[in-house]
This record gives C-alpha cells, sequence and structure tokens, in this order.
C-alpha cells in the first residue's frame, strides 16, 4: 500500500519533578492540546485524574476469573467424588455435594484466588502489551531513572505551552 | 501537597534525590561482588550440594534411610516442611497486608521479603513431595484420570488441600513479585551499558515504559493481588495446621491450631526477614533505605506474634487439663517432663520469652541484639514444629509401641541442603535484582524522605 499519510510528527517534553509534571499536564490540556502519552519513572498519584484517563476495570475482571475459579472447583470436585467414583471416605457423607460441600470449602477457595490472580496478571501483561523480549516502550530511557516525558502530537504554538510548563528538554520527532 | 506529620520519622535517610535512589539500587547489580559474598556463597553451594547428594540417596534407596520408625512416621521433614512454610508467611504479610494498611515503610523491604518467600515455599515444597518415597509417582496428588493413577484424588484429605494451598501459594507469591519487578528489570536494562547485560534486562522486563495508563493499571492490580494474597497467606498456614488438627492424635487433635499456626509462621518468618535484611542492608550499604525505625518495627511485630504464639502454648495445656482426656493430659505432660522435654523448654525459652526483651527501646533498636534474637527464634520456631510433631507420636495409645526419633545424617543432610539453597537463590538473587522496590520508594520520596521533611518543617509556617 503506498503511503497516504505522513507520521504525525510527535513532540516530547520532559520534566524533572513529578509536581512540575502534573501542573504541566494541566496546563497543556487547559490550553486545548491533546495529551498522547506521559511516561513516568514511577506512578505518580493523581496523574491518571490529571490527564483524564478513565478508571481501569482490571478488578472487575479479577472478580469474573475469581469467579470462574469457583465454577472450575465446584465442577472438579462435584465431578471427581460425587459423579464418577463416589467413595465412603471417613464416614464422610457423598449422597450429594452439598453435604460434602464443607470438606471442599479450602479447594474451592484456592481455585478462586488461583483463577483471580493469574488470569488478571495475565490480562494486565496483554493489555499493556509487556512480554518477554519486548522493545522498550519508553522512547526515553531516562524516564525509568528520574525523568518524566509527555508525548503529544505536533501542533503551532505548542512548544511556547511546553516551554512555560516547565519542561526542561524539548524534542520533536 | 507532599506533607506528612512531623510526628512521623522520616523512611528515607540523608538528602536523596530520584537519580541517587536509581544509583543506590543498582550499585550491587553493576558492580562486582564483594569477596564476602563469593566466600558465603561457596559456603551456600556446598551445603546445596551435600542435600542433592543425600537426596538422590534417599530416592535411590527408600526414605527407610531417614530416621523414622513404625511410631514416629513424621519427623525431621514434616517439621522442615512447616518450618520453611512459615518463614515463607513474612514477606506476604509485609507486601500484602501492610499495603491495605497503607503502611510505607514497607516499600524498602517488600521486593527482599518477598524473594524470602518464594525461596522458603520452594525449600518447604521439597520435603513432602520426597517424603512421598517414590516421587516419579508425586503427579498423583494432581486430579487427573484414573488410568494414569488409581483413583481420583480425595478432596476431602487435608493433605489435599495442601497440595492446592501451597502450589497457590507459591504461584501467586511469583507472580505479585514480579509484577512489582518488571518496571525495576526496566530501569536496570535503560542504564545498563554492557550488550549482554542489556539484553537480558530487556527479556526480563517485557518491554516496560512507564506509561500512565499501565501505571495506572499497575497499582489496581498489586491493589488487587494484595487483597487476594492476604486471605491466601492466612489459609494456607491454616490449611498446614489441619494436617494435624483433623486427626486423632492427642495432642494434633485441637481447634486452636489455624490462628496459632499462622501466628507462628508471621513470628518466625519476621525473624528470617531480620537476619537477612540486618545483612543485605551492611553488606550493600543501604542503611540509608533499611533504617533503624524498619528493624524496630518489625521487632514489635515478632514481639506481638511471639506472645501470640505465648498464648496459644499456654491456652493449649490448660485446654488439655480442662478437656478432662486422659490421653489429651498426658501428650501435654509428656512434652513438658518426658524424655523431649528440653525441645519443648528451648520451644518455650526461644519463643516466649526471649521476644519479651522487644519491650525495651534500647535492644529493640540494637542491631547486633536484633540479630541474635532474630536467630534464637527461628531456632525456637524449629522446635516449636519438632515438638508438636515428634512428642505427639513417639507415645501413642499403646505403650509396647512407644519409641524414640534421632535423626540419620541423611536427615540432617537434606535439611543442611535446603539451608544451602536457600541461600544460594538468595545470594544469586541480591547480585542481580533490584533488592529495593525503587520505584515504589520514589513515590514516598517527597513524603518521607529525611530531607524533604526538613524542608517542610522549616517552612511549615506557611500551611
Amino acid at each position: 500500500m503506498a503511503h497516504t499519510t505522513e507520521p504525525t510528527p510527535v513532540v516530547r517534553a520532559l520534566y524533572h519533578d513529578d509536581d512540575v509534571l502534573i501542573s504541566a499536564v494541566k496546563e497543556i490540556r487547559a490550553a486545548g492540546y491533546q495529551i498522547s502519552e506521559v511516561y513516568t519513572p514511577f506512578p505518580v498519584h493523581g496523574l491518571d485524574k490529571a490527564m483524564g484517563l478513565k478508571e481501569t476495570r482490571i478488578a472487575m475482571a479479577a472478580f469474573m476469573y475469581g469467579l470462574l475459579g469457583l465454577t472450575v472447583a465446584v465442577t472438579l470436585t462435584w465431578y471427581m467424588m460425587i459423579n464418577d467414583w463416589p467413595q465412603n471416605i471417613g464416614g464422610k457423607p457423598n449422597y450429594n455435594w452439598g453435604m460434602n460441600m464443607p470438606a471442599f470449602v479450602p479447594i474451592l477457595f484456592e481455585l478462586t484466588v488461583f483463577f483471580a490472580a493469574h488470569l488478571m496478571v495475565w490480562t494486565y501483561l496483554v493489555i499493556n502489551g509487556l512480554y518477554p523480549g519486548a522493545d522498550a516502550q519508553n522512547p526515553d530511557p531516562r524516564t525509568t531513572d528520574d525523568y518524566f516525558m509527555v508525548e503529544l502530537p505536533a501542533a503551532d504554538g505548542l512548544v511556547d505551552v511546553l516551554k512555560k510548563s516547565g519542561a526542561v528538554e524539548i524534542a520533536e520527532a | 501537597m507532599h506533607y506528612e506529620s512531623p510526628v512521623r520519622q522520616p523512611l528515607i535517610l540523608g538528602d536523596k534525590s530520584y537519580n541517587q535512589i536509581t544509583e543506590d539500587v543498582v550499585r550491587p547489580i553493576e558492580n562486582a561482588a564483594p569477596r564476602s559474598w563469593w566466600m558465603v556463597f561457596s559456603i551456600a553451594l556446598v551445603m546445596f550440594l551435600w542435600g542433592v547428594g543425600c537426596l538422590a540417596y534417599t530416592v535411590g534407596t527408600g526414605i527407610g534411610v531417614w530416621g523414622l520408625n513404625k511410631t514416629v512416621g513424621w519427623a525431621w521433614d514434616i517439621t522442615n516442611f512447616v518450618w520453611w512454610v512459615g518463614i515463607g508467611h513474612a514477606g506476604t504479610l509485609i507486601s500484602a497486608v501492610l499495603l491495605l494498611f497503607r503502611q510505607r515503610w514497607r516499600m524498602a523491604i517488600n521486593r527482599s521479603a518477598e524473594a524470602m518467600t518464594i525461596f522458603s515455599v520452594i525449600q518447604a515444597g521439597l520435603f513432602p513431595v520426597f517424603h512421598m518415597g517414590r516421587v516419579w509417582m508425586a503427579y498423583w496428588v494432581l486430579p487427573i484420570p484414573n488410568q494414569f493413577g488409581s483413583l481420583w484424588v480425595n478432596f476431602n484429605s487435608p493433605l489435599l488441600w495442601d497440595v492446592f494451598a501451597i502450589s497457590t501459594y507459591l504461584s501467586v507469591s511469583v507472580v505479585f513479585w514480579y509484577v512489582g519487578l518488571i518496571p525495576d528489570f526496566a530501569m536496570v536494562r535503560d542504564r545498563a551499558v554492557n550488550p549482554v547485560q542489556k539484553h537480558i534486562y530487556k527479556v526480563l522486563s517485557f518491554g516496560w515504559g512507564g506509561k500512565a495508563k499501565a501505571w495506572q493499571r499497575f497499582e489496581e492490580v498489586s491493589l488487587v493481588l494484595a487483597g487476594l494474597a492476604t486471605p491466601l497467606v492466612l489459609s494456607v498456614h491454616t490449611i498446614v495446621s489441619m494436617d494435624f488438627a483433623t486427626s486423632v492424635i492427642p495432642g494434633w487433635h485441637t481447634t486452636i491450631f489455624p490462628p496459632y499456626f499462622v501466628a507462628g509462621a508471621i513470628f518466625s518468618g519476621f525473624a528470617m526477614v531480620q537476619t537477612l535484611l540486618l545483612i543485605v542492608r551492611k553488606v550493600f550499604k543501604m542503611e540509608d533505605y533499611i533504617t533503624v525505625q524498619h528493624i524496630e518495627m518489625m521487632n514489635i511485630i515478632i514481639m506481638v506474634t511471639g506472645s501470640i504464639v505465648g498464648v496459644a502454648y499456654i491456652t493449649e495445656l490448660f485446654i488439655a487439663w480442662y478437656s478432662g482426656v486422659e490421653y489429651e493430659q498426658y501428650a501435654f505432660l509428656n512434652r513438658a517432663t518426658g524424655p523431649y522435654w528440653w525441645a519443648y523448654w528451648s520451644m518455650m525459652t526461644c519463643n516466649v520469652f526471649s521476644p519479651q526483651f522487644m519491650w525495651f527501646k534500647k535492644l529493640r533498636t540494637n542491631l547486633v541484639f536484633t540479630f541474635v534474637i532474630s536467630i534464637v527464634v527461628n531456632i525456637g520456631m524449629w522446635f516449636e514444629r519438632f515438638v508438636i510433631i515428634v512428642t505427639s507420636l513417639h507415645r501413642d495409645y499403646l505403650p509396647s509401641s512407644w519409641s524414640m526419633f534421632s535423626p540419620s545424617f541423611v536427615d540432617v543432610g537434606i535439611f543442611v541442603g535446603t539451608i544451602g539453597f536457600f541461600f544460594v537463590l538468595f545470594l544469586l538473587y541480591a547480585r542481580t535484582f533490584p533488592v529495593i522496590a525503587q520505584a515504589e520508594l520514589k513515590t514516598i520520596l517527597k513524603t518521607s524522605g529525611e530531607a524533604q521533611k526538613k524542608h517542610h518543617s522549616d517552612h511549615g509556617a506557611h500551611h
């Protein structure tokens, strides 16, 4: 396919302090510019709100995974202990799953936690594009140390706004 | 904005910047290992290899090479299993429970404490697996169809609950640890000069770039994992205690076991964290991050949990008498005054008496004293499990089958081997992983750094 569009040039502004970053993000957005990404060395509290990011729904996903784990555990214990090969073990009642259930509580709990934790972490890795050997997502290696980077599409008058907001370094790419 | 009450002592000493934290955390990774590291590593490796030899001998000959007999069918193996699992609990307590309680002092110690958790649960897992005798049949504990084994697994059995509890605990601890490690590996990657090192940390860091959305999810995932790990860690030692409590052996058949085991696990785990961190902070010059205040906090937890354990011991004695069951009464009388009295009183001295010194601020802020007590507590907690297991078994209902237990060199060798294996893993970790969760620590620098707090109090009049 022929190149129909030029890659949009981006501007990258580096900040050296998390408080300056937060106020800069607010100023940039107030001036009407759209921020495409912010790279920080640690979770800066309040940054997601300042950027207008939606809340993550990953906790809800974990809850669903936990329910799935619970269902698997119920199925597993019912099939093996009640349906397929019922046995008299220490006189514990096994006429139906409900009567034998108290002895299964530890298994129900462990499998719920197992599914919730592992599937949530898999989801987290996938939606963030993290996998062994992936190329570094941050354009500047200093942003895992003590620099904070705001990345946004180039626009008229943007550089002045960035300079005024306290950026220590501005680069266009 | 970053105000914290001046009553709270700083958690990061000196005048640190974000960059200084980075430099301090990567120093052990980027510099050559000190001679002392190689010395300790060699000793640990020899111990580990000796343990491997003893395990090979056990597998080749059978568990008859252990000191077990017909009466005492569980001894050092299960003692070591419970001891190692218990030690693991402190790591999860620090990283999960203290996260839920928003305790900021956890941040300097959670990485190493979780490493300790994982490495000690690995040691613990070895014992039940090799106690099976025919280890090549170990997959029988998994719920797999009948034609592979004899029957389905028995979900009524506490031993099977243990399989599920320990494997869930180990695997969830590993992912919890790794989620926190990814951003720190990325930091090491972005600084690395040596191409081989850069490539290794590139693989380990999964491409992490610190995007705002990724951090938002990171914090949510950490919180949910902490919420899951907290009941999980309590369930693990509860289920371990049920291995004993659901049987009808006098001395084991008690309902107090789950909370009593969990308290004991936290107690011994924190003692092991002290032992390890007192060395780490010294060798890697982390005194500004793992401060005396951190040590003191952990000593207070050791004091509280040690006292809970003491109350449990006394409750056990009282209930044995109050129950009116003569077998139960004898089991406890035999523990305290029978042929294993020395083990019982070692346990009492180490676990109930020694932590009471921590009531004194002078003693709980003294590092040498803390180190000694941490070793004493771990010895005491090993004796606790030995007392529970061996003294309850060695004199059963039938006096003609009463016997004593003495470990063979293989029992000792395997135990020594797991200590070696644990330290091999921990020493490799300490040289190659960021031993402090630096990304998390940077979030509290402005509120809890010494220089930053001083700056606030000097300019506090404006507030």
